[in-house]
């Protein structure tokens, strides 16, 4: 590589068909391989909404081992916690530049209803995702929602991407995520996206309102151990709307609200709103430089921080949304475009699906 | 009795440069300096407030400590052994002003602060919005909302908030304890920098009225003051239990402090000393705050934040947790190096505990309980810059309250003398043409000067932390890093030591 400069930064791509269209994994692979100099070979990862349609109503978990032990562990709990439909090798193939990887092994499962005395299903399965990490050496979940499933791992995103074999797979909603890693190290669970259910986040940049955003999560049972700032956005989307219930879109006003001088300005009802918001969830507001895609399975959300610190360019095309670092990124799978914009610091993006998607 | 005790402080007076203006002897108001045929010193009297010194038009004026040539000694201090002295010619209490000074450790000097490079970048305030507003009161854990997302609006009707536009606020002291122009130069502050000035426990005079909506007013032992009117005039209210500088002690203004004015704003005669009980007489449990706090809530129609005002001892974490679940909106923590117009020496100086740790305990606490987000914490006790109050919101306070700093803007010299009432400078004290001294307005503008000054280095800290909004900071734990601390310390505090990463 040629040293007249330093690449840097991360990279990010997504795109959705609104209408629940399908799309081969190969197209988000070309995506995101634009950005090859925004990664640094440390870290690659994608994120599939529709991938698993026979068995959309289980918890596809896929997993990640260290060694043998911890596989014969997880599969113990397992067994304890719930009904294993099916287990199987995750799918993939050599690769150059993607070396030692982990036992790489999904789950379908069910929730045995005596489980949910006391719990929601959805509780039950977050306090199985942070159990396993607090508590099953070598065992990582890298993702745990129903017809969805990250492949991440160490590696250029697009090397990553022929590892995982993702042409095989066919998608309505793909994120993708290209890692330059600064705070913490480059690991396997440590690529992105970062999950919880059916949350999946990609994120360029640095949050540096990480201590708060952490502690205040753990108000709220949620365990980090993951190493990253990333984590937080998940587990901060799954707190706000699946469990306070809060609208999408005021979930993403709370984590990038709105300055004092623009709440000021409102109309009264928006004003209200916005101030409430940041009185009941001023610890959930990101700080720092992020462009982040939330992958759901109703859709795709793209947001930057309050200030623009880092790139994002957003695009549509019929029923498509686009959302990535670069313009290049999308223009390299969609080269006409309806509308492309950058959208305003803190001003989200929302993709959502029409219909019920099988 | 011949007292034995040596003077503190030596006035040297310049003859040469003295034109014998005698304004130094019109400015002591200890009765330091006499004129006889030139101006002369009793250096007994001296306190060093250096009013004389700075009214000097000749600096003809230097005042310095007395040797008083005792053999030196770390155990039998000069100080000690001056305490015993007087003791020894009294048989009473040492009574004293102003805040703990010995030599227990600081740790907010103890602390360093974060900052960027690189991959985070810093953000520059002169160019992007640095915002320091934020909101005091009791919050829900969750919002819930109604109607469809074009037409959305809020189903939760939050606690009252009162809105600080800098986490700063003035702290409480009490009418009798300082004048009623001090009082007015805070209020007046306060109203102009968008924060809050405290009461105290001496009622809320006349004059104030037009700052009511900037002013906390204080419920204390003594009840001084205390109507509903009084309640009701206030942005929010303040149950005093203990105060850093005298935990577990009431209060005492003497009887020739309560002139006319301070006996109708505290509702007592003329003369009579002011005593304010230790405990409150109506209050022995935390069900019984729970019915006082109700009763303020009922008496301001549930339109006013009611906080609770604690000093930092040892069991503060459990204690704070008892006052959010009996219905506090707001805890305030006041540490042992709070200030204080009069207390017991030995209680000043012994009894409590730092602020630092019992804000770290205290915010710990309500986390792991779930419920921080029911209260605010306010807290003070020697809250001497700027600094300290980023490190206390990286604790978990929501705002910081001044006192001791709040009185030197406005010319307090912390000469420690304020429990005297002679005060030089027209701060602590209700002598007439001592009061007369501090303008106001000028007062305020030193005040707002403060302010503004700590306002715009608490956004340079925040720029260089890379954030641009202070709720990002409050609680943020990570990005504070001890240095010379005791892992002990480091646990209490939460926060790790300098030289280890994320």
């Amino acid at each position: 590589m040629k040293s007249d400069g330093i690449p840097s930064g991360c990279a990010i791509s997504g795109l959705m068909s609104e209408d629940g269209r399908r799309i081969g994994g190969k197209v988000i692979i070309r995506s995101i391989a634009c950005m090859h100099d925004r990664s640094n070979g440390l870290g690659g990862g994608f994120a599939a909404y529709g991938i698993y349609p026979k068995r959309k109503d289980m918890y596809a978990f896929h997993m990640m081992f260290d060694n043998m032990q911890a596989k014969e562990n997880t599969e113990e709990f397992f067994k304890d916690h719930f009904n294993v439909d099916k287990d199987e090798a995750i799918p993939t193939q050599r690769q150059n530049g993607v070396s030692n990887p982990p036992i790489l092994w999904r789950y379908f499962l069910e929730v045995p209803e005596n489980k949910l005395e006391f719990l929601s299903e959805r509780d039950y399965v977050t306090k199985t995702v942070m159990k396993i990490h607090s508590e099953i050496d070598g065992a990582f979940v890298a993702s745990s929602g129903m017809n969805m499933g990250a492949f991440k791992g160490v590696g250029y995103p697009e090397d990553i991407g022929s590892f995982y074999k993702l042409e095989d797979y066919s998608a309505y909603i793909w994120t993708s995520h290209g890692r330059f890693p600064t705070n913490t190290p480059g690991w396997w669970g440590g690529a992105h996206p970062f999950t919880l259910l059916d949350w999946s986040v990609v994120h360029n940049g640095e949050i540096s309102s990480y201590g708060i955003n952490k502690r205040y999560l753990e108000m709220f049972g949620y365990k980090l151990e993951l190493r990253t700032d990333t984590e937080v956005i998940a587990y901060m989307f799954d707190l706000l709307v699946r469990k306070h219930k809060l609208p999408v879109e005021k979930a993403a006003e709370a984590l990038a609200a709105p300055f004092w001088k623009d709440i000021d300005r409102m109309e009264s009802q928006k004003k209200k709103i916005a101030i409430a918001l940041r009185q009941v969830y001023g610890s959930t507001l990101l700080n720092g430089p992020f462009s982040i895609i939330i992958g759901h399975n109703r859709g795709m959300i793209g947001l930057n921080d309050r200030i623009k610190l880092r790139p994002m360019t957003a695009a549509r095309k019929d029923d498509m949304l686009y959302m990535a670092s670069e313009e290049s990124a999308i223009r390299e799978i969609a080269p006409d475009l309806d509308e492309v914009w950058s959208p305003m610091a803190g001003t989200p993006v929302f993709g959502t699906l029409k219909a019920e998607v099988e | 009795m011949e007292s034995q005790l040596p003077a503190e402080f030596i006035v040297n007076i310049n003859h040469e440069r003295c034109r014998k203006c005698k304004r130094c002897v019109i400015n002591c108001s200890f009765s330091a300096i006499e004129f006889k045929d030139k101006v002369t010193a009793n250096n007994r009297q001296c306190v060093a407030c250096h009013r004389c010194a700075t009214f000097c038009p000749e600096n003809a004026i230097t005042i310095i400590h007395n040797p008083l040539d005792y053999k030196d000694g770390y155990n039998w201090s000069p100080e000690i052994r001056k305490n015993i002295l007087k003791q020894a010619e009294s048989g009473g209490i040492i009574l004293t002003g102003m805040g703990n000074p010995r030599p227990y450790p600081i740790y907010w000097d103890h602390m360093l602060i974060d900052a960027c490079q690189v991959t985070n970048p810093s953000i520059d305030p002169l160019r992007e919005p640095m915002e320091l507003r934020t909101y005091l009161g009791a919050k829900p854990e969750a919002l819930e909302f109604e109607g469809d997302i074009d037409n959305i609006s809020l189903k939760t009707e939050l606690a009252p908030q009162v809105k600080l536009d800098i986490p700063i606020v003035f702290a409480a002291m009490s009418y009798g304890a300082i004048s009623l122009n001090a009082h007015k130069a805070l209020a007046m502050a306060a109203k102009r920098m968008g924060t809050l000035m405290n009461t105290g426990e001496g009622g809320l005079h006349e004059d104030l009225a037009g700052y009511t909506d900037r002013i906390i007013v204080q419920v204390a032992s003594g009840r001084f003051g205390v109507t509903s009117k009084y309640l009701n005039n206030s942005a929010l209210v303040e149950i005093k239990i203990g105060q850093g500088a005298k935990p577990g002690i009431g209060g005492h203004l003497p009887g020739e402090k309560v002139g006319e004015d301070i006996s109708k704003t505290r509702m007592i005669p003329v003369g009579t000393d002011a005593l304010s009980p230790a405990p409150h007489h109506d209050i022995y449990s935390i069900e019984d705050l729970s019915q006082l706090i109700y009763a303020i809530k009922e008496t301001t129609d549930y339109k006013k934040p009611v906080s609770v005002k604690i000093a930092a001892v040892h069991n503060v974490a459990a204690i704070a947790s008892g006052i959010v679940r009996a219905g506090a909106d707001i805890v305030m923590i006041d540490g042992f190096r709070g200030g204080t117009g009069a207390a017991p020496m030995v209680i000043r100086d012994h009894v409590g505990i730092p602020i630092e740790l019992a804000l770290a305990a205290v915010d710990d606490r309500l986390r792991q309980e779930g419920i921080r987000n029911r209260a605010s914490i306010l807290v003070g006790g020697s809250i001497r810059q700027s600094a300290d109050v980023v490190k206390a919101i990286a604790l978990g306070a929501d705002a910081c309250v001044i006192g001791t700093a709040s009185l030197i803007a406005m010319g307090c010299r912390v000469c420690q003398k304020c429990y005297t009432g002679n005060c030089a400078w027209g701060i602590a004290t209700q002598k007439p043409e001592l009061v007369r001294r501090l303008n106001p307005e000028v007062g305020a503008d030193r005040l707002c000067n403060l302010l503004t000054a700590w306002g715009h280095e608490i956004q340079e800290v925040l720029g260089s932390l890379g954030i641009n909004a202070i709720e990002s900071l409050r609680g943020s734990r990570e990005r504070l890093r001890g240095v010379g601390l005791s892992q002990e310390t480091l646990d209490i505090l939460g926060i790790k030591h300098a030289g280890i990463g994320q």
